[in-house]
């Protein structure tokens, strides 16, 4: 069969835009993380300035390390594998360009709008609605390029890198989509759709599959595709990649409720969590075998390689990070880890190993090729490694055994049944445990930049090579060989591929909320519970703005340690009015579920205007704006109307006197206050915070007690 | 539009169980099948395509 071939040029652009804006926000992130690192022994770098006070910079380091520096490190990678995979350029270089330009925007409107305080209050989906929506069009475009490149590929076989881009594509998408459901109340201020369990139900839902679909799977396409390139051999077994992708994707998606272990979420939910949790141990540490028994035999070629090395150990952590997450499923690990540094070092684990280094080795293996020369400096490369290596067990180890610490100082008593130790005392503790934290996240910042280093030299040296020339024979259609297996046809149809896959990551997501939205129930009502004053509603958005949530849980889970020093453990039927739900994930700061009420309004005021002069050795940030802010009361009306499109029981025409429910509460705050001698006008944002935390986890104690007991 | 519940409990909660463990077991026994079926030349030749 003779036919001919044609000559074509990949479009090495697009890879070097992507590239550069990989290690600029890497660069970016680690920053914003070692600086919220440093807040926790030393408050005052908060700078005392809202947009640089953890609670705002803390989502900006999360935001930016996943969708801008793992974010354009995976379009790096699929926009240079996937023109080599399917021996063709990219479909449209138009579209190629509005998706660089496009995320590089949304980035930019990102960060000013976390550090201005816009956000959703829902983890790693903080960004506002016409950010979501941006996103939303960008991803349709990247959709679009990266289906057009695959339809006009010269090369049968989609190899199974393409599956886990296909994978990411549409799993990310349905995601996005479904959590991201909200309704505006003003251009940059939304409530979520959902309320209190089913918020936590789809935040987590999303959150674990972010993890799954945005930082592990395309990074395993990644993996699939550099190691076997760098190694210069195929990967071990392609049958066992087969089984790793379908394993994982199948698996991943039902795993989301082990966030939310001994919480409010109906019992069944997270048992179906844990179970699907432990099952992921088996694709994971196929892929991750996988990924290491490419390099028998060749492990003289990784002492010599820093490409190799890099991916070694992402691989390792990999499997580290997905060996210990079921661990973390299992309710009695749960019950020790939660809410602790541990989840913390867990993560960093996954995030600084597995696509920090997977990125660097990338970088590394890319820059000498597309400038046509070599690495300007081995030794700094390895420099790198190690201090990176370094960094990353200075890091997590700490944290570690800073979980560990507190949580067993959480749970212990004196042999007189009290709780042995008061929160701060569990904080100051590990203070030591924060130090080290920083210190590894230090080394590891220190090892980007002498990569970025390494790589402008590299591309000082070398000439970039814009289109790089390639041939290939078209793909003819063929008749079908005899003896076809159907899922030989299948990996020849993409578009298959993509309705296979979102059957099977939309089949979880169903059997999992469905229930949960439907079924009464898993979701008892509690008579007593109200909606919140309108002056209640305005201080939970300071709340929500400022990032409380980040250091402080509401979620008292039922434990006898928790129960004693909290108050009552808190019931699925609480939240029912919360949009969106405030459980939080972290608590550097004690839980707040049973806030209201258990410090006069005066406490409150004095300790965010300076929390260690009520509690010294306090590491929470001073809130000195919000005694001066004049609160919005403009937008009452508009948040009480949102509400009530929620289902939210606000009577009829209730957002137009709202404005006068609101002064009149507020006076009552301020007349409290002075008979504590603090002066303050009644329309200031302190007022509407002090009415919130004076009313979290009120309600239930209206109702009367045999029925609570009940339930 | 808000989220009510629409059913009051859940009456026969066990099908839930019994439908995902059957398309569980089916969905892997079909890819395993097929996986250990698969032509050893073709899996060498897809699996050398990142080589090319």
């Amino acid at each position: 069969m003779s036919m001919q071939v044609e000559k074509f040029y990949y479009d090495n652009k697009i890879v070097r835009a992507f590239g550069y804006a990989t290690v600029i926000f890497a660069i970016v992130g680690m920053l914003a993380g070692l600086w919220v690192a440093i807040q926790f022994y030393a408050p005052a770098a908060s700078l005392n300035l809202a947009p640089t006070t953890f609670g705002r910079l803390r989502p900006l380091h999360t935001n930016a390390i996943i969708f801008a520096f793992v974010g354009n490190c995976i379009f790096t990678g699929v926009y240079y594998s996937l023109q080599r995979l399917c021996k063709a350029r990219m479909f449209s270089d138009k579209l190629s360009w509005i998706h660089f330009w496009g995320w590089q925007s949304i980035i930019a409107a990102a960060a000013i709008t976390l550090l201005l305080g816009y956000t959703t209050g829902k983890e790693y989906a903080e960004l506002e609605w016409p950010i979501d929506i941006a996103i939303t069009i960008i991803w349709v475009v990247f959709g679009i390029n990266l289906f057009g490149t695959i339809l006009k590929r010269r090369e049968k076989h989609l190899y199974v890198a393409i599956w886990f881009y296909i994978a990411t594509w549409v799993t990310v998408a349905m995601l996005h989509i479904v959590n991201s459901l909200e309704i505006p109340v003003s251009f940059f201020k939304s409530y979520s759709w959902y309320a209190g369990v089913q918020d936590a139900l789809v935040q987590w839902w999303y959150g674990h599959n972010a993890v799954a679909f945005f930082l592990t799977t395309p990074i395993l396409g990644l993996m699939y595709y550099f190691l076997p390139k760098a190694a210069n051999r195929p990967v071990y077994s392609y049958r066992l990649s087969i089984i790793h992708f379908w394993a994982l994707i199948f698996i991943y998606i039902w795993a989301g409720p082990h966030h939310l272990l001994y919480t409010s979420l109906p019992d069944w939910a997270q048992s179906l969590g844990t179970v699907f949790s432990i099952m992921l141990i088996a694709p994971s540490w196929g892929g991750m075998l996988n990924g290491l028994f490419t390099l028998r035999g060749a492990w003289d070629k990784v002492r010599e390689d820093p490409v190799l090395k890099f991916m070694v150990v992402a691989v390792t952590c990999y499997g580290m990070a997905t060996f210990e997450g079921p661990m973390l499923s299992l309710k009695n690990i749960n019950a020790i880890s939660h809410f602790t540094d541990w989840t913390i070092a867990h993560v960093h684990i996954g995030g600084l190993g597995w696509n920090g280094f997977m990125a660097f080795a990338m970088m590394y293996y890319l820059v000498p090729r597309m400038w046509g020369t070599k690495l300007y400096s081995k030794k700094l490369a390895t420099n790198h490694f190690w201090l990176g290596t370094i960094g990353i067990i200075l890091y997590a180890v700490p944290l570690y055994w800073a979980g560990f610490t507190q949580s067993l100082m959480w749970k212990a008593f004196t042999p007189e049944g009290q709780l042995k130790f008061q929160f701060l005392e569990t904080v100051t503790n590990i203070i030591p445990m924060y130090i080290t934290r920083s210190v590894g996240g230090a080394l590891y910042l220190t090892g980007a930049l002498i990569m970025a280093f390494n790589l402008y030299k590299t591309i000082r040296q070398g000439k970039f090579v814009a289109n790089e020339e390639a041939e290939a024979a078209p793909l003819l259609r063929e008749a079908h060989p005899k003896r076809e297996y159907w899922h030989r046809i299948l990996e020849r149809k993409p578009v298959m591929m993509l309705v296979l896959s979102l059957v099977l990551v939309a089949i979880g997501g169903v059997m999992e909320l469905i229930p949960t939205f439907l079924v009464k129930s898993n979701i008892p009502t509690i008579a007593s519970v109200k909606p919140y004053t309108p002056l209640e509603l305005q201080g939970r958005d300071i709340y929500i703005r400022e990032g409380c949530y980040t250091c402080h849980s509401q979620m008292i889970r039922p434990f006898r340690d928790e129960v004693a020093r909290y108050g009552e453990y808190s019931k699925a039927g609480e939240f029912v009015y919360d949009h969106p739900f405030q459980w939080g994930s972290k608590r550097t700061g004690p839980d707040l579920a049973r806030e209201g009420g258990k410090y006069p309004d005066s406490w409150h005021y004095n300790h965010m205007y300076d929390p260690r002069s009520m509690s010294p050795g306090s590491i929470m940030p001073q809130y000195v704006w919000l005694l001066d802010n004049k609160l919005d009361t403009s937008s009452t009306p508009a948040k009480i109307r949102a509400m009530k499109t929620l289902g939210v029981p606000y009577p009829e025409g209730y957002d137009k006197i709202a404005n006068s429910d609101l002064m009149k509460q507020a006076n009552t705050i301020a007349d409290n206050l002075k008979k504590d001698k603090i002066d303050t006008p009644p329309d200031v944002e302190i007022v509407a915070l002090i009415a919130y935390l004076q009313r979290i986890g009120r309600d239930i104690k209206a109702e009367p007690k045999t029925q609570t007991a009940m339930k | 539009m808000k989220f009510i519940h629409y059913i009051e409990k859940i009456s026969g909660v066990d099908i839930y169980g019994l439908v995902s463990l059957l398309i569980f077991v089916l969905f892997f026994t079909l890819m395993l099948t097929w996986v250990f079926r698969v032509d050893k030349k073709k899996i060498k030749e897809i699996s050398e395509i990142p080589l090319h």
